[in-house]
């Protein structure tokens, strides 16, 4: 079972990976961790804004992490994803994955953060500088790549 | 009665968050029900009118308009998802 948090505070990465070692079979973790930019289109950013859909937004990523779980025998599976106000720099999302070895760990951690970008329901909205806000546009790269793990 | 939720810039242009509404018995699908709140206010028009700018879930799963619609569902409008 995938640990999956939805969460304001921030989180330690460091103590996702060492939850995740274990010392059994796992022979490697992949990681990836999403930050806030702080220019985006040549713009200063103030800050982001993360909206979700309580209750939604756990189940979906759940599926997603069961999904990545039997596709590639992961050992351990770690999805945290915060919510609300973040200033430039902060994290935003983490997803990781132990396996055996380091193949089924990478691709499992590329899947997750794939999916999770394109089906679980976040929604962001940018505050820059000089006054405007804007609610982020779905990207069709993300699509793209979601969809190569068909 | 069917609890609708809104969210991001569809709440902000709908005005509300979270709606209780109780629609004919004829309304028995997602596009059905579009169809009726587009019909009856025309915020609820605009914001949903263009549906490539528009997701929905019924009973938090992704619904599609032909997803059937009962009462005691969820049903939630949204616009496609920017996490990660």
């Amino acid at each position: 079972m995938a640990r999956v948090l939805v969460q304001e505070a921030d989180f330690s990465p460091g103590a996702v990976i060492d939850a995740l070692g274990g010392g059994g079979d796992v022979g490697g973790i992949g990681l990836f961790v999403g930050v806030v930019r702080g220019r985006v289109g040549g713009r200063a950013l103030e800050a982001m804004t993360l909206e979700h859909y309580p209750g939604m937004t756990e189940r979906a990523i759940a599926r997603i992490a069961a999904e990545a779980e039997a596709r590639w025998s992961l050992l351990g599976c770690t999805v945290i994803h915060r919510i609300g106000r973040l200033s430039p720099g902060a994290r935003i999302v983490l997803v990781a994955a132990a396996a055996a070895h380091r193949e089924a760990a990478l691709d499992a951690t590329g899947f997750l953060i794939d999916w999770l970008k394109t089906r679980a329901p976040f929604w962001k909205r940018e505050q820059f500088t000089d006054g405007d806000a804007e609610w982020v546009a779905a990207r069709a790269e993300d699509e793209a790549a979601a969809a190569k793990w068909r | 009665m069917v609890r609708v939720l809104y969210f991001a810039w569809l709440r902000e242009r709908i005005g509300a968050a979270e709606e209780s509404l109780d629609p004919p018995a004829e309304v028995a699908t997602l596009g059905g029900l579009i169809e009726w709140l587009s019909a009856r206010d025309e915020r609820h028009a605009q914001a949903l009118a263009d549906r490539r700018l528009v997701r929905a879930a019924v009973n938090q799963d992704f619904a599609d308009p032909d997803t059937p619609i009962r009462p005691g569902d969820e049903v939630a409008f949204f616009p496609p998802v920017t996490g990660g």
